[in-house]
């Protein structure tokens, strides 16, 4: 079974594969072959993440080091040390990561290829989202800090061209379409710019982007994480030995940086100064961090996230909900030894992720498009993981990932579902009532436009509620267990170690799971219950069963999602299903990963809280609300209005933005243009300074000297010449004896000349 | 006394390339007369065939593929077979096949069409060789006549014409009186040395001047004579005032031949009686050769008169007749610096790189003109250029290439030559000839650039005619001028084995 190790580098080959077929074959396969092609591929990787997954637990979850083939010199640099292979990392964390990508991404592909049916370029579609497919396998599989970055790279190039693949609609939209694509990229950009100089610090101090080198073992701290609970994790080899057993020759980044730990006292030398090594670690995760809040929307970067649903809903639920967003969170969870090292960046990490969870909750209230409540959600749920590892609980937050890649990508594929059915309705009206419907903008994305669709699209409702259900976290949905986790964790922090940043983002996060609760309710309120509102609403029709299919599927893995992490201590479903399944699984490659107990206060008041908001919610939206909805029941009541304009206009982010970045920026770069480069530098340096200096020398050059000077003086020789010339012509008569009279000089002439020192001799001269 | 030497003593072989193109034209003397006049075209082609059979006999020579005879010297030591000769040879018959070419159609449409006309050119042709193949002084006169007699004949071959004849009898009586200060220069030579044999000649000069005897006047007196005989030919300042005149009244092939040819052995004779009889003739030991001073004189008059009269000439083959003149200096130059000990070779190679490169450019002008020039001889003047280019556009592509040749730009044959020339003067230390030559290039910029402002830029009626024959002949001069221009080791490879040392 080890032998499955080697099969590493088919996740990624196969899906590149896939995507060369399509690209070249695409137009003649037709949709069918197409999207078996690509759904094909995607299996084809899945199934590949499975037999790792069955070689770890075979092999005792021990990590190995593939090399790819081919690319195992990837880059050498001999004559500077450098040298970095293309390897890839098979550890617990790699293949969680590799099992969540692949198998929700094969469900999305399948549902993708009902929901893009028609389109004119739907080979294209799945040529992106195979490739979307290899970079997010290279980000997760890889060895090294480099090999993350090409992935991370990959991804946010996948997600600029999915986000503006309708980039050609008509009527503005495609306009809009290709903003958000543009905005997401261009925000990315400032995260990736921390994220690259983080990995130049990384190299700079460690010498290699390696995490752990082939055969290396992670070490782990004698103290070992939580003493609260019993260790789940035995160590294979006593910690001495393990550091006897560390090899001895250049270590890992991650090992490394623990030996240094231990030791204490090292620096880091920069050239021009030094700094310590804890330093230099607090500077790297923050530049980590930043990185991570812009591919997993935190504050402040968050804001391209809820403009990119402007892509196809497949592309929302896998790239920006499931998937891709959650890279921040991978990347902080592989590099737990570095944050956990540093307090500081802790600290920010929690605040960060609480207040960005507390935010984008509030917003979310305020929104009336399907998809934009959705990635508020999404946004709120990722602060809810970064929250997480800012306060060390890297399993937990690993575990939130996983069941929100469950519940998020059922509820964006059910909206999608919704988004259909409800297009579909409005096609049957028209269709009708002749063309006069289409001259009126119908928005199939509006919520106010819905209403009543339970009936219309059974399957759709019933998956929709488990997911809303396991979103609010209402027990035993899976967000319930990895939320809790969260949530206990944070107040922990804050108990145990007396860390406000504990306390602060307790309440934060609680609040927030409060919201969530809320918004949801509203959501399913507004779409599915009371009675349609319109006429498309009415109309509505299931969707097919190449979509409904994965909702199942989603739904199923919702429910029962959260039993692979049950806390310690949980009554009856512990013994049932074992507890810390992920927790242990994941502590072989995460060092710092530790397990959370159950605390059932908490978990009560929690579940209380969540079903408490719901129960508001369905008053607030009740049945008679929802008939004649005008207004939001928020907006209307004085109360309350003032807090929901400011979450309808998303707290003014974009406009705080525009007004004091991107103006200021357009406006500076107007005055560099303008100003500095055309008015002072071209008119004043070039065409003043330069070209009008050279100009006037010139032209003193060409009038006084050159024309008055030494023109006149070459005129003048050219005069004499023509003159000469002139006079010399007079000699030549025409008449022989003239000619010969010139001869017979000449020859004296000559004869002359040619004694002249001899006559000189002669004459004593 | 004389012993009649036996044929096989004379070595003819070594004469084949010459011998050949006399003995051919003398048959073809009487084959004429069996070919009806309307059918000369078939004289044409078999004098273009024997100057073809000599050209390849040269050049085979020339190539050292073949050895003719046995060693250089034929027919009792008057007759040398170097390369000299051999690079001569191909000159000169390369010039008589242009020749040919562009006067075949000339002479149709004007009904000169004669067999005379091109056997006539055969035998000025062998002069021409002759005068690059003689080892005595005898042979460089009677070459000179074998050369002159026919392009006497040749220019007033229009007979009827005034300008022809008038020009044919200035040529013939100026020429008759600088044949006389030749052989009286041989003659006076002969009295010091007491031997016409260039060789001997050379021994015997040493001595001469080694005793310091009044038989160096002689030498000197008789050195002097043999430079005007000889500078009438190539067209010397101050014994060209006949150019102008014959030029413009000869018909043009006849000048475009003439033109080339008179000056290959011109220089030919002045090379191997300056740079290689009279190389001795040194007053001090380690001065230059007493006679240099007086032709870097005359090469200096030549250059300013020729260049600077031909900027107000109005006619076209007035200003290149002036412009042959210029062309004489600038070689004079280089058999100058043939009088500093050690650069007669050099500049014996100097003189045939500018030759030849001479020969393309010279020639394909005058074809070029010949292309213009109406029945009646008119339409020759500068005017008649404007406007050639639209009209004809390749040969006024031919004639600006001739035009930028004839000035010494770069990438032209004529650049090559000058810049042979002028590095030979710069060794010889004769720097004042070589500022003076190059400052008279810069002027001669002024009327060649004309001929191709006048073509391209101005608004005209230029029109010219090209047969067949006349635009083989103007395009193969444009292709050897650009070929030897861009390509200059061919030129200077060719000439590389030319030596005039001998017995030292």
């Amino acid at each position: 079974m080890e032998n499955f190790y080697n099969l590493v580098p088919l996740i990624v080959i196969i899906p590149a594969i896939g995507l060369l077929i399509n690209l070249f074959a695409g137009k003649y396969l037709g949709e069918k072959g197409v999207g078996i092609v690509a759904v094909g591929a995607s299996t084809g990787a899945f199934l590949v993440s499975v037999l790792l997954w069955i070689a770890l637990v075979d092999t005792g979850f021990e990590a190995a080091v593939v090399n790819m083939p081919l690319l195992d010199g990837w880059i050498r640099i001999p004559s500077a040390g450098v040298e970095i292979p293309w390897q890839f990392r098979v550890d617990t964390l790699s293949v969680t990561m590799m099992l969540v990508v692949t198998g929700v991404g094969t469900l999305i592909h399948l549902y993708a290829v009902g929901y893009m049916h028609g389109d004119e370029r739907f080979p294209r579609f799945f040529v992106y989202m195979n490739l979307f497919l290899v970079f997010m396998l290279t980000l997760v599989s890889g060895n090294n800090f480099l090999m993350m970055f090409v992935g991370w790279e990959g991804v946010g190039l996948c997600s600029y061209l999915l986000i503006g693949f309708w980039f050609d609609k008509p009527g503005g939209e495609g306009w809009r379409n290709s903003d958000a694509a543009r905005k997401a990229f261009i925000v990315n950009r400032v995260g990736d710019f921390g994220l690259v100089l983080g990995v130049l610090i990384t190299f700079w101090t460690f010498g290699t982007l390696d995490y752990y080198r082939p055969h290396e073992e992670p070490l782990h701290v004698a103290a070992h994480g939580a003493e609260e609970s019993a260790p789940v994790f035995a160590p294979d080899v006593p910690e001495a030995e393990a550091v006897e057993h560390a090899p001895s020759g250049p270590l890992g980044v991650f090992n490394q940086a623990h030996l240094w730990l231990e030791e204490g006292g090292h620096r880091v030398d920069f050239g021009l100064f030094s700094m310590s090594f804890e330093a230099t670690l607090t500077v790297i995760t923050l530049l980590f961090l930043l990185g991570a809040t812009g591919k997993s929307a935190q504050i402040p970067l968050f804001v391209w996230l809820p403009d990119a649903m402007a892509g196809p809903t497949p592309v929302s639920a896998l790239i920006h909900a499931a998937t891709m967003v959650t890279a921040g969170v991978y990347m902080m969870v592989r590099s737990n030894v570095f944050f956990h090292a540093s307090d500081t960046t802790s600290f920010v990490v929690t605040l960060i992720g609480a207040t960005t969870a507390l935010m984008a909750g509030f917003i979310a209230m305020g929104q009336w498009d399907i998809k934009k409540v959705l990635a508020y959600s999404t946004v709120s749920q990722l602060g809810f993981m970064v929250a997480a590892v800012g306060v060390g609980a890297y399993a937990a937050a690993m575990f939130h990932l996983v069941t929100h890649a469950f519940f998020k990508a059922l509820l964006f594929l059910g909206s999608g579902s919704v988004i259909h059915g409800v297009e579909h309705g409005h096609h049957h009206v028209a269709h009708a009532h002749g063309d006069e419907h289409h001259a009126e903008p119908f928005d199939p994305q509006d919520i106010r436009n819905m209403g009543g669709l339970r009936h219309r699209m059974p399957v759709t409702y019933w998956t929709y509620l488990i997911g809303m259900l396991a979103l609010a976290g209402v027990i035993p949905f899976a967000g319930f267990w990895s939320k809790d986790e969260i949530l206990l964790d944070t107040l922990k922090l804050g108990t145990e170690q007396g860390r406000l940043d504990g306390y602060v983002g307790f309440v934060l996060l609680l609040v927030a799971a409060v919201f969530t609760a809320f918004y949801m309710t509203r959501q399913v309120a507004l779409v599915f219950w009371g009675a349609p509102r319109t006429e498309a609403a009415a109309h509505a029709s299931e969707s097919s069963p190449t979509m409904t299919v994965p909702l199942v599927i989603l739904a199923v893995l919702s429910v029962i999602g959260g039993f692979m992490n049950i806390p310690d201590g949980f009554p009856v479903l512990g013994s049932l299903f074992g507890v810390h399944e992920l927790t242990s699984w994941l502590e072989h490659s995460v060092v710092y990963a530790h397990a959370g107990s159950f605390n059932f206060l908490l978990a009560t008041a929690a579940v209380l809280l969540a079903l408490a908001a719901i129960y508001a919610g369905r008053l607030v939206y009740n049945d008679r609300v929802l008939r004649t909805l005008r207004l939001d029941p928020l907006e209307a009541d004085p109360r309350t209005s003032r807090a929901f304009a400011l979450a309808n206009a998303k707290l003014y982010w974009d406009e705080f933005y525009f007004k004091y970045i991107v103006y200021p920026f357009r406006d500076a770069a107007h005055w560099l243009a303008d100003r500095l480069d055309w008015a002072f530098w071209h008119d004043f340096v070039h065409n003043e300074v330069i070209y009008g200096t050279f100009q006037r020398a010139t032209r003193v050059l060409t009038e006084p000297v050159d024309r008055g000077l030494i023109d006149r003086a070459f005129n003048a020789i050219g005069e004499a010449i023509r003159a000469a010339a002139a006079r010399l012509r007079t000699i030549q008569t025409g008449y022989v004896r003239t000619y010969a009279l010139s001869v017979l000089f000449g020859a004296l002439l000559v004869m002359f000349i040619i004694l002249l020192p001899v006559i000189r001799e002669l004459l004593g001269m | 006394m004389f012993e009649v030497p036996s044929l096989s003593d004379l070595n003819v072989g070594a004469t084949l390339p010459v011998t050949l193109l006399a003995l051919g034209a003398c048959v073809l003397l009487v084959v004429d007369l069996f070919i009806p006049r309307e059918r000369k075209s078939i004289t044409a082609w078999l004098t273009a065939i024997g100057i073809g059979v000599s050209l390849v006999f040269s050049l085979l020579s020339l190539s050292g593929a073949v050895e003719f005879g046995s060693g250089e010297l034929a027919f009792s030591d008057m007759y040398r077979a170097d390369r000299l000769t051999d690079t001569i040879n191909v000159a000169a018959l390369i010039t008589a096949l242009l020749g040919v070419m562009v006067a075949y159609d000339y002479l149709e449409r004007t009904r000169l069409q004669r067999g005379e006309y091109y056997i006539l050119l055969m035998f000025s042709a062998a002069g021409a060789m002759l005068m690059g193949a003689a080892n005595d002084l005898v042979i460089v006169f009677i070459a000179l006549e074998l050369l002159s007699i026919p392009l006497y004949i040749l220019s007033g071959f229009r007979r009827p014409q005034e300008a022809s004849e008038e020009s044919a009898m200035k040529y013939f009586l100026l020429g008759a009186f600088a044949s006389g200060f030749l052989i009286y220069g041989i003659a006076l030579i002969y009295g010091a040395t007491g031997t016409t044999n260039l060789p001997e000649v050379w021994d015997a000069v040493a001595g001469v001047v080694a005793e310091d005897s009044a038989a160096k006047f002689l030498v000197m007196i008789g050195a002097g004579l043999v430079l005007a005989g000889l500078g009438f030919k190539v067209a010397a300042v101050p014994f060209h005032m006949w150019t102008p005149d014959v030029y413009q009244g000869a018909p043009t092939p006849v000048v475009a031949y003439m033109s080339v040819a008179a000056k290959i052995g011109g220089f030919a004779a002045l090379v191997r009686v300056f740079g290689m009889g009279l190389s001795t003739f040194v007053l001090e030991s380690g001065a230059p050769a007493a006679w240099q001073d007086t032709i870097w004189l005359v090469a200096v008059l030549t250059m300013l008169l020729g260049n600077v009269v031909a900027i107000v000439q109005s006619d076209l083959k007035r200003l290149l007749a002036y412009s042959t003149i210029a062309h004489a200096g600038y070689i004079l130059i280089a058999v100058a610096a043939a009088g500093t000990a050690g650069l007669e070779d050099t500049a014996a190679q100097a003189v045939v790189i500018y030759l030849i490169a001479y020969a393309f450019t010279n020639a394909g002008a005058f074809a070029v003109i010949t292309a213009m020039e109406k029945d009646d001889a008119s339409n020759t003047s500068l005017d008649a250029l404007r406007g050639l280019a639209s009209r004809c556009p390749w040969l006024a592509a031919a004639m600006a290439v001739f035009m930028l040749s004839l000035t010494g730009i770069p990438l032209t044959a004529g650049f090559v030559g000058k810049w042979f020339v002028f590095k030979v003067a710069l060794q010889a230390d004769l720097v004042a000839a070589a500022v003076v030559g190059v400052l008279t290039s810069a002027v001669s910029a002024y009327y060649y650039l004309r001929v191709v402002w006048m073509m391209y830029f101005e608004e005209g009626e230029g029109d010219a005619a090209t047969p067949p024959a006349l635009a083989w002949a103007i395009g193969v001069a444009a292709v050897g001028t650009l070929v030897l221009g861009a390509l200059p080791y061919l030129l200077s490879d060719m000439a590389r084995e030319i030596t005039l040392a001998f017995g030292g």
